[in-house]
C-alpha cells in the first residue's frame, strides 16, 4: 500500500507534510528556550536567574503561540488532523520515538535521582542546575527554594497553558473544546500550582498544612490519608480540618453527584492535571491508542486492579496507624475495618441488585473476585499487626532496593513506586508518543476506575448516536484517546456508554456526518441496542428487534 | 448447508452477510478482486489526508470473519453461469452457489473523453484510485496542479484530499452552480463561495473538450471546451459520477438495464440471485427516490432486508423517509426528507443562511396543507430521529420551526439559531 509511512528525521524535507517557515521559526524560538534550560541542568550557572528563567520560559510559550497561530489561523476553521499519520512525531516515527525516550528519562531522574537536576548539590544544601534555575519564581511565590517537584509544576502548568491555548486555535471552531481548554487551564494553574504555593506561606513553626491541591482527591492522590498529612491536619486545627472533611466529602459526595449529572468528563476532561496534559500537550498522540478488542480486555482487568489495590493500600495504611496511635484520633482500628468492609459491603450488594440487568457475567465474575480478595484483606489487617510484619524489598526489586518495611508502608512503597511513578509518570506521560495520550487514564487511574463504574451505572451522561446517518468511516474511533471503538457503537445505531469515557468530546468534533453528540439526559433509553438502523422500513425494525429482545 | 455467495464486499454485502449469518447457519461466502477486508469507502479520503491510515477505514478487526464463519474470497468473477449456479473467475478457477448476491456497487464515469485512459487521469472511488492517487500526487513538487472534472459528492471530496497537501486544483463543473442539480440556488451558492474561500479554482459551466499527453503517454493539461483554454496539471480526477460496476454480468441470462434489474424483493430475473447496494436498478423508482440509488445508507438498507428473505421471511425493500449527509470541506450538510433544488408542484422553500456564509437550511413544504416535506441543514446537526417522527406524524411547517430546536444536535455550548430562523421565517411569511 503505497500510504505507508515516511518517517523523515529532516526539518527540510520535501514532503507534502511539510512545515512552513514561520513555523520553523517557531520552533527555533521554542527550541531555544529549551536550551537554556538544558544548559542549566548541564550547570552553567546563569548570572541572573529570574531573568534567564523567564527568558526561558518565555522563548518557549512564544515559540509554541506563533507556531499554533500558523499552523491554524492561517487556514478556514474546521477540522485540523491533515498528516497526522504522516508526521514522525505523531506516527511513533522516529521523532515521536526520540520524544518519548527523552521524557521517559526526565521522568526516571525526576523521581529518582532528582540530585542530577541540582537539588541541594549547592553549598549547605542549596539548589544548583536546572532546579536552582526555578529558585527565584519559586520564592516569589512561596517564599521557599524550589523542590524537583516545584520545577516540575511549573513546567506542566506551562505546558497545559500554551499547548491548551494551541488546542483552542485547533478547535475554534468548536465552543464545548474550548470551555473545557479553559476549564483545564484555570484548574492546573490555580489549584495544583499557584494557591499551593501560596497556602505554603501561611505554614509557620506552630502551623502547617501539607501541600495540598484540592481537586486532586483520593485515589487519584494516593497519600492523601497518609499519617504525615491526617495529623498535619488535624494539627492545623479548623482549617486543617475543613480541608480533611472536605477531602472526604468531595469523594463520596460531591463527586457521585456530579458524576451522575454529567458523567465523569466533569473531572477526567474538566478538571483533572492528568487529563488537562494529556488534552493539550498530549492532543498530538490521541489518536495513538489501541482500539482493539484485546486492549479492552486488558483495560478492564487492569485498571480495576488498580482500584482494589488502592483500595487494599489505603486501608492497610490507615488501620496501622490507626493501630499504634490509638489515643489520636477519633477511631480506632477496628471500627474503621469494619465500616470499611460494611460500606463495601452494602455498595457491592446495592450495585448488585439494582443494576442486575447490566452486569454482564464476566464483569460479574470480576466484581465477586475484588469484592472477595478486599474482604479477605480485611480481616488479614484486623488479626494482625501488619507494623511487625516484615518485609524485604530486595526480594520485589531485583535487589536495587535492601530496605526492610513494615506490610502497611511495604505495600504503600510499592504503590507509590509502581503506580505512582512509573504507571502514571514513566508509562503514561513518557509514553505519550507510543502508546497515546492517556494510557495511565485507561489502564491504571484509580480514580478513573471508581467514575467509569459510576458512570457506566449511575450517570445520565451517554454519547448518542443519531439515527442511521453513521458511515463507518472511523475518523471517531481513531481520535480517541481511551481506545474506544466508538464507531463499532454508532453504526449500529448504539449509544455509547462506557465506562472508560472521558468526554473529550473529539469523536464528535470529527464526525463528518453529525453522528456523535455528548448529552445528559434521562436514564431512560439511555442503553440502546438497535438491531436496524433508523431509516429503514419500520415493519423491519419491529421485526427484528422483537426477536432479539 | 446451503452456500450463499455474495459478490462485493462492501456496505451492503457485508451487510447482507452479517445478517444471514445472525439469522442461520447458511454458508457465507463473500468475493472481492478490490481488497482483502471490507472497508469504509467514504473514508478513503481521510487515507490520503493522513487523518487515518488504511486499516483504520476498516470497521471489523481482521479476525471477526473467522469468527463469524464468513469465508472472504480474493478474486474477480469474470461470469455467472446462471444455469449450473456455477460462478468463474478469472483467476480461471470456479465457485458452486445455492442463492448469489450481487453487491458490486459503481465505477466512475467516463463519457469518452479524448486522453480519458493515460497515465494520470483517475477516478476517486477504489483503493486502487487512492493508491494512484498516491502515486501520482504524492506532493505539489511532483503534482503541480490537478483538474478534477465533473461537481459532485466525490469530486469535492478529491479537491479536499488534494487541498490537505498543498496541491493546487482547478476544479471544472458542467453546472452553473456547484451540485445546483440536487441543492436549492442559496445553498449551492454558499458551497461556491466556500470552495473559492479554500483556495480551489473553481470553474463553473464548463466542460471537459479533451485531456492531452506528454510523449510518456502521461496527462499533460486540460483543454476546456468552452474556452478552448488549456490548464496544465500532472493529474486528472474525473469525478462525474458513478454507473453500476457490472460489465461482467452483460453476457449472463442476469436481465440488466443500467443496473442489475430488480424487483421491490431485490429479486433478479433468475431464481436464487438477488442484487442490492448501488448496482441494483429498481424497475419502478420507490416513491420519490431514483431507481438507481449509490447512498451508503440504501446499500445497508438493502443488505438488511435481503438477509430477511434469504433467511426464509421474504419481505419486500421499503425504504423509509429519505435522509442523506455529505460534508464539504468544512461544511456538513444533512438531509431529511424531500428538498430539490427547485420546488415542485405545489411546494415552497423556506430558506434561511447566517450571515457568517457557512450555515443555512432549506425547508421544503406543501403551498396548499403546508405540509412539512423536507430540510437540508449545512453547519447544524439535527437529529435523524425527531425528522423521522416528524416526517411520519406529517406535522406541518410551522410546528416543524416551531419545535426545531428539538432537532438540534449540534455538541454542547453551540450558539443556538432556532430564534432566528424563526423570526426570518415569521418576516418571510408576511412578505408573501
Amino acid at each position: 500500500m503505497s500510504n505507508k509511512l515516511n518517517h523523515s528525521m529532516s526539518l527540510a524535507t520535501p514532503d507534502a507534510t511539510d512545515i512552513s517557515k514561520k513555523q520553523k521559526i517557531a520552533l527555533a524560538i521554542g527550541i531555544t528556550g529549551l536550551f537554556i534550560l538544558a544548559l542549566a541542568l548541564l550547570n552553567v550557572n546563569f548570572p541572573n536567574k529570574g531573568l534567564f528563567l523567564t527568558i526561558a520560559l518565555g522563548l518557549i510559550s512564544v515559540g509554541t503561540i506563533f507556531y499554533a497561530r500558523d499552523a491554524y489561523l492561517t487556514k478556514l476553521e474546521g477540522i485540523k488532523n491533515d498528516g497526522q499519520w504522516f508526521k514522525s512525531i505523531s506516527s511513533r516515527g522516529l521523532w515521536g520515538w526520540t520524544l518519548g525516550i527523552v521524557l521517559t528519562i526526565f521522568y526516571i531522574v525526576l523521581y529518582f535521582y532528582p540530585k542530577y537536576l541540582g537539588l541541594g548539590q549547592g553549598v549547605n544544601g542549596t539548589n544548583t542546575g536546572l532546579i536552582a534555575l526555578f529558585d527565584p519564581l519559586s520564592q516569589f511565590l512561596s517564599g521557599n527554594n524550589a523542590s524537583e517537584w516545584f520545577v516540575y509544576g511549573a513546567l506542566y502548568t506551562v505546558a497545559i497553558l500554551v499547548f491548551g491555548y494551541k488546542f483552542i486555535l485547533k478547535y475554534r471552531h468548536n465552543k464545548y473544546q474550548q470551555l473545557r481548554t479553559v476549564s483545564v487551564m484555570f484548574f492546573q494553574t490555580a489549584f495544583a500550582f499557584v494557591i499551593p504555593e501560596l497556602m505554603a506561606r501561611l505554614n509557620s513553626d506552630s502551623f502547617s498544612l501539607p501541600y495540598n491541591d484540592l481537586k486532586n482527591m483520593w485515589p487519584l492522590n494516593y497519600y492523601a490519608f497518609d499519617q504525615w498529612r491526617v495529623d498535619q491536619f488535624i494539627n492545623a486545627q479548623s482549617i486543617g480540618l475543613f480541608f480533611l472533611i472536605l477531602g472526604v466529602v468531595t469523594i463520596f459526595v460531591i463527586s457521585p453527584i456530579l458524576t451522575y449529572k454529567y458523567g465523569k468528563r466533569w473531572y477526567c476532561s474538566w478538571v483533572c492535571g492528568c487529563g488537562g496534559l494529556a488534552e493539550t500537550a498530549g492532543d498530538s498522540f490521541r489518536h495513538l491508542s489501541d482500539k482493539g478488542v484485546k486492549a479492552w480486555k486488558f483495560e478492564r482487568w487492569m485498571i480495576n486492579s488498580v482500584l482494589v489495590f488502592s483500595v487494599i493500600m489505603t486501608t492497610a495504611v490507615i488501620s496501622t496507624f490507626l493501630g499504634y496511635d490509638s489515643q489520636k484520633y477519633w477511631f480506632t482500628k477496628n471500627v474503621f475495618l469494619i465500616s470499611v468492609g460494611v460500606f463495601l459491603t452494602l455498595l457491592f450488594a446495592g450495585v448488585l441488585y439494582y443494576k442486575r440487568q447490566q452486569i454482564n457475567k464476566s464483569a460479574l465474575k470480576g466484581a465477586f473476585g475484588f469484592y472477595a480478595l478486599t474482604i479477605a484483606f480485611l480481616v488479614f489487617f484486623a488479626f494482625f499487626d501488619l507494623s511487625q510484619i516484615k518485609i524485604n524489598a530486595s526480594y520485589f526489586s531485583f535487589g536495587l532496593n535492601n530496605k526492610t518495611y513494615n506490610f502497611d508502608s511495604a505495600l504503600r512503597t510499592f504503590y507509590g513506586f509502581g503506580i505512582g511513578s512509573i504507571f502514571s509518570g514513566v508509562i503514561g506521560t513518557g509514553f505519550y508518543p507510543i502508546l497515546g495520550s492517556r494510557a495511565w487514564c485507561r489502564f491504571g487511574c484509580p480514580m478513573a476506575g471508581i467514575l467509569g463504574i459510576q458512570q457506566r451505572l449511575f450517570s445520565k451522561f451517554r454519547i448518542t448516536t443519531n439515527g442511521g446517518q453513521c458511515i463507518s468511516c472511523g475518523n471517531c474511533s481513531n481520535s480517541c484517546e481511551m481506545g474506544i471503538d466508538v464507531r463499532s457503537y454508532a453504526q449500529k445505531g448504539e449509544n455509547i456508554v462506557r465506562s472508560s469515557c472521558v468526554g473529550c468530546g473529539i469523536c464528535s468534533a470529527v464526525c463528518p456526518r453529525g453522528v456523535l453528540k455528548l448529552e445528559n439526559d434521562s436514564m431512560e433509553g439511555r442503553i440502546n441496542s438497535n438491531e436496524i438502523l433508523l431509516g429503514n422500513d419500520v415493519n423491519l425494525i419491529n421485526l427484528v428487534n422483537q426477536n432479539t429482545k | 448447508m446451503e452456500h450463499i455467495v455474495i459478490i462485493g464486499n462492501g456496505i451492503s454485502g457485508v451487510t447482507a452477510a452479517r445478517y444471514i449469518r445472525k439469522l442461520s447457519d447458511k454458508k457465507i461466502t463473500i468475493i472481492s478482486a478490490e481488497t482483502n477486508y471490507f472497508f469504509s469507502r467514504t473514508a478513503l479520503m481521510y487515507v490520503y489526508m493522513g487523518h487515518m491510515k488504511f486499516e483504520h477505514t476498516q470497521p471489523y478487526e481482521n479476525w471477526f470473519w473467522e469468527k463469524n464463519k464468513i469465508n472472504l474470497k480474493q478474486g474477480f468473477v469474470k461470469h455467472i453461469d446462471t444455469a449450473s449456479k456455477t460462478l468463474q473467475f478469472s483467476e480461471g478457477d470456479t465457485l458452486a452457489y445455492d442463492k448469489l448476491i450481487i453487491a458490486t456497487g459503481s465505477k466512475p464515469n467516463k463519457f469518452g473523453w479524448p486522453g480519458q485512459d493515460l497515465d494520470g487521469v483517475m477516478g476517486m472511488y477504489h483503493k486502487q484510485d487512492l493508491e494512484n492517487l498516491e502515486k501520482y500526487a504524492p506532493n505539489n513538487k511532483v503534482c503541480k496542479r490537478t483538474v478534477i472534472v465533473g461537481g459532485g459528492l466525490i469530486g469535492i471530496e478529491l479537491a479536499e484530499m488534494l487541498n490537505s497537501r498543498n496541491i493546487p486544483v482547478t476544479f471544472l463543473v458542467r453546472e452553473s452552480s456547484f451540485w445546483n442539480g440536487v441543492l436549492p440556488e442559496g445553498e449551492s451558492a454558499m458551497l461556491n463561495r466556500h470552495i473559492k474561500n479554500h483556495h480551489i479554482d473553481l470553474r463553473l459551466g464548463v466542460n471537459l473538450k479533451e485531456i492531452t499527453s506528454d510523449s510518456n503517454g502521461k496527462v499533460k493539461s486540460v483543454i476546456v471546451a468552452e474556452t478552448g483554454e488549456e490548464i496544465s496539471c500532472d493529474v486528472v480526477g474525473l469525478t462525474a459520477g458513478v454507473s453500476p460496476n457490472i460489465d461482467f454480468i452483460k453476457d449472463s441470462n442476469i436481465e440488466t438495464g443500467r443496473g442489475v434489474k430488480v424487483n421491490r424483493y431485490l429479486e433478479t430475473n433468475i431464481p436464487d440471485v438477488y442484487a442490492i447496494g448501488d448496482c441494483a436498478e429498481q424497475h419502478e423508482p420507490i416513491g420519490q427516490r431514483r431507481s438507481i440509488e449509490a447512498v451508503w445508507y440504501t446499500g445497508r438498507m438493502m443488505g438488511e432486508t435481503l438477509a430477511q428473505t434469504i433467511c426464509g421471511n421474504r419481505l419486500e425493500y421499503k425504504p423509509g423517509h429519505w435522509f442523506n449527509s455529505a460534508k464539504f470541506l468544512d461544511i456538513e450538510y444533512q438531509t431529511y426528507g424531500w428538498v430539490f433544488s427547485r420546488p415542485r408542484e405545489n411546494e415552497a422553500h423556506f430558506h434561511w443562511k447566517h450571515e457568517d456564509d457557512t450555515k443555512c437550511i432549506t425547508i421544503c413544504y406543501n403551498t396548499i396543507n403546508n405540509k412539512f416535506l423536507g430540510i437540508n441543514t449545512f453547519g447544524i446537526r439535527m437529529r435523524h430521529e425527531v425528522f423521522d417522527t416528524w416526517l411520519t406524524e406529517k406535522r406541518d411547517v410551522d410546528y416543524v420551526i416551531k419545535h426545531l430546536v428539538e432537532a438540534n444536535f449540534d455538541p454542547e455550548f453551540y450558539k443556538h439559531y432556532e430564534a432566528e430562523i424563526f423570526s426570518a421565517y415569521q418576516n418571510n411569511l408576511q412578505t408573501i
